[in-house]
């Protein structure tokens, strides 16, 4: 039996998406067997990103409504041994299905796979109640602004009152000279609001942009630092204790020189 | 009485005799113990002046009947009984409730009397009392302490950086020099029309009635 593990984050755009596929993508490079869940009915993403959008024949509302059976909806990533997709449907909306039917189509992934990687949509609505109806688990989605902390805060009492406690947490696209310099939360200022444990800090990094708009998730580039953080926060999923990475961008003497060079 | 606990205490003052009960034993040994004061080891007293008794029953609280039998005991001969009371905070004055957690963002915590609460109350939670606030932990979000119109309300917190106040009718956003960078814990009242910040420390002098007050011996 698999754990199901929603990401979600209240606020939109602050990367539950990415998350969702760099985390899926990096506990497969680690040989588990993964099935990612995209909840966002009538705006999904996640094949996007996952670069498999053009191999979806039938999506989670066809599944709910049966017109296909659950193995058929499922999308195997090549790149992988053991990595599936179950596309939410772009042309119908949220209400097309109830938390009810979510739960039971996870609780039959959960019998085949050892994670099932829910994403959800933004909100707290329909959307999220579908989302969150079969995790055991959640992980929570930040970024340094107020506006998205506040927005996590509001998430993690919405969870808790669903019956998932102590949410796990990732700080996305942290920028370490803005925290220093005091124009960005600072990670103790964000963990002593929200009162959480730190699943991992993600580094603002362009190479995410990059990936997703190539269809790749950052985590099979090892040379990135996000791709790092990642594999790092799918390694302490497996319980693994492995310690925050250092974030501070070097300013040595060669790397100066690297960047007059252009190579920095 | 060797060896047995008092439970009758009997002091003697300028205008009569405090008869200090014990609030922890059962009420039948507290009139046992009298009756055996009254008749036996002070019987002196009864033989005097007459003489006022204020008494005492600390936390107690008792009945109309167990009142009445008291007096029945005391009122003899010279002794009458001129009050009977118990502590201030057994009269419902001071009772608060205690709860713990996090009111997160969306979260509204409501109590119609005084509440201490040990935890955060983050931006966008909501604290609403009937009464005073304590909160044991910081404080982010919105407190409305006195919210059924209690002018007296104060609103107390470890840290003191809401984003909003509100004590009976009154609303205050925190101006920044509320920010005492020392770790001290804060509290609001109402003076006047205003809302003002005050330490803890002061909390006593401001607001006797709020707390059962300690006063040294």
């Amino acid at each position: 039996m698999g754990e199901a593990i929603v990401i979600t984050s209240g606020k939109g755009g602050v990367g539950k998406t990415t998350s969702s596929a760099n985390i899926a993508t990096a506990l497969a490079l680690l040989g588990k067997k993964v099935c990612m869940v995209d909840t966002d009915i009538g705006l999904r993403n996640l094949d996007v990103v996952m670069g498999l959008e053009n191999r979806i024949i039938f999506d989670l509302v066809d599944v709910v409504q049966e017109r296909c059976r659950l193995e058929q909806a499922l999308v195997k990533d090549k790149r992988f041994d053991e990595l599936y997709l179950l596309p939410a449907a772009q042309t119908k909306d949220k209400q097309a299905v109830e938390p009810e039917d979510v739960k039971k189509l996870v609780t039959e992934l959960k019998k085949t796979h050892d994670f099932v990687i829910i994403d959800c949509p933004a909100g707290i609505e329909h959307g999220f109640r579908n989302a969150v109806a079969g995790a055991d688990k959640a992980i929570v989605v930040t970024t340094p602004e107020n506006a998205a902390v506040r927005d996590a805060d509001r998430v993690i009492g919405l969870l808790d009152k669903s019956g998932i406690h102590s949410p796990k947490l990732i700080i996305n696209r942290a920028r370490i000279n803005m925290m220093k310099s005091g124009d960005m939360l600072d990670i103790d200022e964000i963990c002593s609001v929200l009162a959480i444990d730190l699943l991992g800090i993600v580094p603002d990094d362009e190479h995410v942009i990059k990936a997703a708009n190539a269809g790749e998730p950052t985590v099979m580039n090892p040379n990135s630092k996000a791709s790092l953080a990642y594999r790092n926060i799918a390694r302490r999923m497996l319980g693994d204790s492995v310690p925050l990475m250092a974030l501070e961008e070097k300013n040595g003497l060669f790397r100066k020189v690297k960047k007059f060079f252009g190579m920095g | 009485m060797a060896g047995k606990q008092h439970h009758v205490t009997i002091k003697g003052r300028k205008d009569g005799l405090v008869f200090v009960l014990d609030d922890s034993c059962p009420f039948s040994d507290l009139l046992e113990e009298l009756e055996y004061k009254l008749e036996k080891s002070h019987q002196n007293l009864l033989n005097g002046p007459i003489m006022h008794v204020h008494v005492k029953l600390g936390k107690r609280q008792v009945t109309e009947e167990e009142k009445q039998s008291l007096q029945q005991m005391i009122n003899r001969r010279n002794l009458v009984v001129q009050s009977i009371e118990s502590a201030p905070d057994a009269q419902g004055k001071t009772q608060h409730r205690v709860m713990a957690g996090i009111v997160r963002s969306g979260q509204v915590l409501e109590s119609e009397g005084s509440l201490i609460f040990i935890g955060d109350v983050n931006p966008g939670g909501t604290i609403v009392t009937g009464g005073d606030l304590f909160v044991l932990g910081a404080l982010r979000g919105t407190a409305h302490a006195g919210a059924t119109g209690n002018r007296e309300a104060v609103i107390a917190a470890s840290y003191l950086k809401p984003t909003q106040l509100r004590i009976a009718g009154a609303i205050s956003r925190p101006p920044d020099e509320w920010e005492i960078h020392d770790a001290t814990m804060l509290f609001a009242y109402m003076k006047d029309e205003h809302m003002e910040i005050e330490k803890i420390t002061h909390l006593f002098r401001l607001r006797p009635n709020a707390v059962e007050i300690f006063r040294g011996e």
